[in-house]
């Protein structure tokens, strides 16, 4: 895989042994990282990494799913599938378990339960006393995610202060933090979504099966095709339609959007993102469709 | 398998607020096609709710409710962009003095300074200051925007008496190279395509400015390689790998190294990145070394080749200061460099660094934004290079020891300017 060179010169392999380096500076530095782990793309990679960074030992941290209870079972698949193939302890925090606590008001079957994760994500932060937390998130996502750093701190209630972010330096990430505060940390800071797809054809890695195309029963609503299932029930006025779609991003079934695309393989994949002229939330993601900081809102409140 | 290889460089913008930084960035990303259609879309419809225009192209980067509020950029925005040869990662940097320890934080890293300059208004000295701050940091390319050229009627002599302004300053502060542009970030010209309304201008644009930029570190051939240790592996059936990032030149199998700061000279057995095997790693990688002799190395120790850096606990230093309190002789704080953490003292400070005249003044103390001289003790040894020669190596920050915040950032040594 990795041929010789004299110089660092792909851009695969600088932002590959970036993610790498912070991995390992952030499991050296605090005490009780967790890995926050969904199952979608970008968490695949940054386990990939994970696995790179501490071969050929265990990982020194467990990885965690905030479950919301709607996901697809493509989803859980992978899921319980990557925790053994990858030789991590896998923690799942249940949303349903904070609605049955009574600690986020049930927003109903059909309702999104995107914006209760914060709740059930600082709970399991609290309760497993961890003091890190290293996320999936790109700084190309959306506009309240590039502002922030790559150590991003988070006081003893979750929230991030968007106006008073540390000075974060070269290398020099500085994971020092108080009893109750934490830390989010995002290894894949600088990579862009087409970055994650030539990276996961370069190391051929395994990704749940939604993310190629395949035949689905879908409705359109509110501009996007959502999967008819247990999430997802048609309307009187909408039509189940068959149609050959990939999901590009993956979130709750209930508001995660497909595309229609023929991409079954990785190379397909990569050779549409590159020509691609609607982002991947815009085009799959209605939670952020909201107002335009409604990102912002949601870190501040503690959100991944 | 077909995937196109590029490089990387990395950029920090600068320059005075209301110069039009983010809307060159925005111009740049727009006509690069750089910008999905539905972000678009976001852009023109804030902007339209704001009554600032069918498109403002700072809200492409000002991403912020305070920023947008009140239309300043508050801390730094990334952004990417990427031609068949290249992958740009774009630090978008605040103007405010206020904010000045995020434009350092965009600019500690970057290869490359793009400043953007009014034309009608000139270098000002918030641009100077940015200017120092970032040869400071070791920046050592600069492209110069010289922005705003329609409200002149693209006048050459205005272009050139801002142009004599930078080349001035830039000869100062040392940069290796300074190209300067004359733009209008607002209507495109000369940002992505040479533009028809400056046919006095022979130059290129700034893209292709920055297309024809050295990505990464200098030249390599004076120093070292280093490797600062971050953790340590346990091989399977016993041995042990230092697992780190490497910086300076090249370690390859085989090479003679030495261990610091206990001095133990040893050679290097293997190389692996992720556990496979490798002959040589070179600066940026994430390397794991094994070497012939067995030590208790660990976490905070150095492995280097020829010229091996320094070990020591006392060193003068360059700080730029960033706490609310000011920083005073005398006083204890935690140092984070590489891979160590020490509790370190402020011994004396031998000056205040005057960033218009650049020279260097008496003080007793340094406030918020402002950058001095001093000497630092710490309690463990550190081994380091001037940070002229490794930006690795002789870069340090320092902390409060109560709020954890990040209070300083040191660099080893003084600038050649001063």
């Amino acid at each position: 895989m990795a041929s010789p060179s004299t110089t660092l010169t792909n851009h695969l392999d600088i932002l590959e042994s970036h993610a790498m380096f912070i991995l390992r500076e952030v499991a050296a530095e605090c005490e009780r990282p967790v890995l926050l782990f969904s199952g979608g793309k970008d968490s695949a990679v940054l386990l990939h990494l994970a696995a790179k960074a501490f071969a050929p030992q265990q990982l020194p941290f467990p990885i965690m799913h905030v479950d919301t209870g709607q996901n697809f079972d493509e989803v859980l698949e992978y899921r319980d599938w990557a925790a053994e193939h990858y030789g991590a302890r896998l923690i799942v925090a249940s949303v349903q378990e904070s609605i049955d606590q009574g600690r986020v008001a049930d927003p109903g079957p059909m309702g999104s339960r995107n914006r209760l994760q914060s709740v059930t994500l600082l709970d399991a932060i609290t309760d497993n006393k961890f003091d890190a937390a290293f996320g999936g998130a790109r700084r190309d996502e959306d506009k309240a995610r590039a502002k922030e750093r790559i150590l991003s701190f988070r006081d003893s209630f979750g929230q991030w202060d968007p106006k008073a972010q540390r000075p974060e330096l070269w290398n020099l990430y500085q994971g020092r933090v108080n009893s109750g505060e934490h830390l989010r940390a995002f290894p894949l800071s600088d990579w862009t979504e087409l970055d994650i797809w030539q990276y996961i054809e370069r190391e051929e890695m395994k990704l749940p099966t939604i993310y190629f195309a395949h035949e689905r029963e879908v409705v359109f609503r509110d501009g996007m095709w959502l999967a008819v299932g247990r999430f997802v029930e048609p309307k009187p006025s909408e039509t189940i339609e068959s149609k050959i779609v990939r999901f590009r991003t993956v979130g709750d079934a209930n508001c995660t959007g497909a595309v229609l695309s023929k991409a079954a393989t990785l190379a397909d994949i990569v050779a549409e993102v590159s020509v691609a002229n609607v982002s991947e939330r815009g085009a799959t993601r209605a939670d952020d469709k909201f107002s335009e900081t409604a990102m912002e809102d949601r870190k501040r409140e503690g959100y991944f | 398998m077909s995937i196109q290889t590029k490089d990387v460089l990395r950029l920090a913008t600068i320059g005075s607020v209301d110069d039009g930084k983010s809307t060159l960035i925005g111009r740049l990303l727009v006509d690069t096609r750089q910008l999905f259609d539905d972000q678009l879309d976001a852009v023109a419809e804030a902007s339209e709710r704001r009554g600032v225009g069918d498109l403002d192209l700072s809200f492409v980067t000002d991403g912020l409710r305070a920023e947008r509020e009140q239309g300043i950029t508050i801390d730094v925005a990334y952004r990417y962009a990427a031609t068949p040869t290249r992958k740009f990662i774009i630090a978008d940097c605040p103007g405010h003095v206020q904010y000045t320890r995020n434009m350092a934080t965009g600019a500690s890293t970057a290869d490359l300074a793009l400043a953007v300059v009014d034309v009608a208004a000139g270098l000002k000295e918030q641009t100077r200051r940015h200017l120092c701050i970032a040869a400071l940091l070791g920046v050592r390319n600069l492209i110069v925007a010289v922005n705003k050229m329609d409200r002149v009627e693209w006048s050459d002599a205005a272009f050139l008496a801002v142009a004599d302004q930078v080349a001035a300053v830039s000869n100062e502060l040392g940069f290796a190279s300074c190209e300067v542009i004359p733009v209008s970030a607002l209507l495109g010209d000369n940002v992505v395509d040479r533009s028809d309304a400056s046919p006095w201008y022979n130059g290129p644009s700034v893209l292709e400015a920055l297309e024809a930029t050295h990505a990464g570190d200098p030249s390599t051939t004076t120093q070292g390689a280093r490797l600062p240790i971050q953790w340590v592996l346990r091989q399977n059936g016993g041995g042990r790998t230092y697992a780190g990032m490497v910086n300076g030149a090249t370690f390859h199998v085989g090479d003679k190294v030495t261990l610091l700061p206990a001095g133990i000279e040893t050679t290097i057995s293997a190389l692996r990145l992720g556990g496979a095997d490798r002959t040589d790693a070179y600066a940026g990688l994430s390397a794991d070394i094994d070497l012939v002799a067995e030590t208790d190395a660990g976490r905070g120790d150095m492995i280097a080749s020829e010229p091996l850096p320094t070990v020591t606990k006392e060193f003068d230093a360059t700080i730029c200061w960033f706490g609310e309190k000011p920083m005073t002789p005398g006083q204890r704080l935690r140092l984070k460099h590489t891979s160590r953490s020490t509790p370190a003292r402020i011994v004396q400070l031998d000056g205040l660094v005057d960033i218009e005249h650049l020279n260097v003044g008496p003080s007793d103390q340094l406030t918020v934004n402002e950058i001095g001289l001093a000497k630092i003790s710490c309690a463990d040894a550190l081994v380091v290079d001037e940070y002229q020669v490794n930006r690795a190596t002789g870069s340090f920050v320092l902390v409060d020891e109560v709020t954890n915040a990040t209070v300083a950032a040191g660099m080893i040594g003084r600038p050649s300017f001063l």
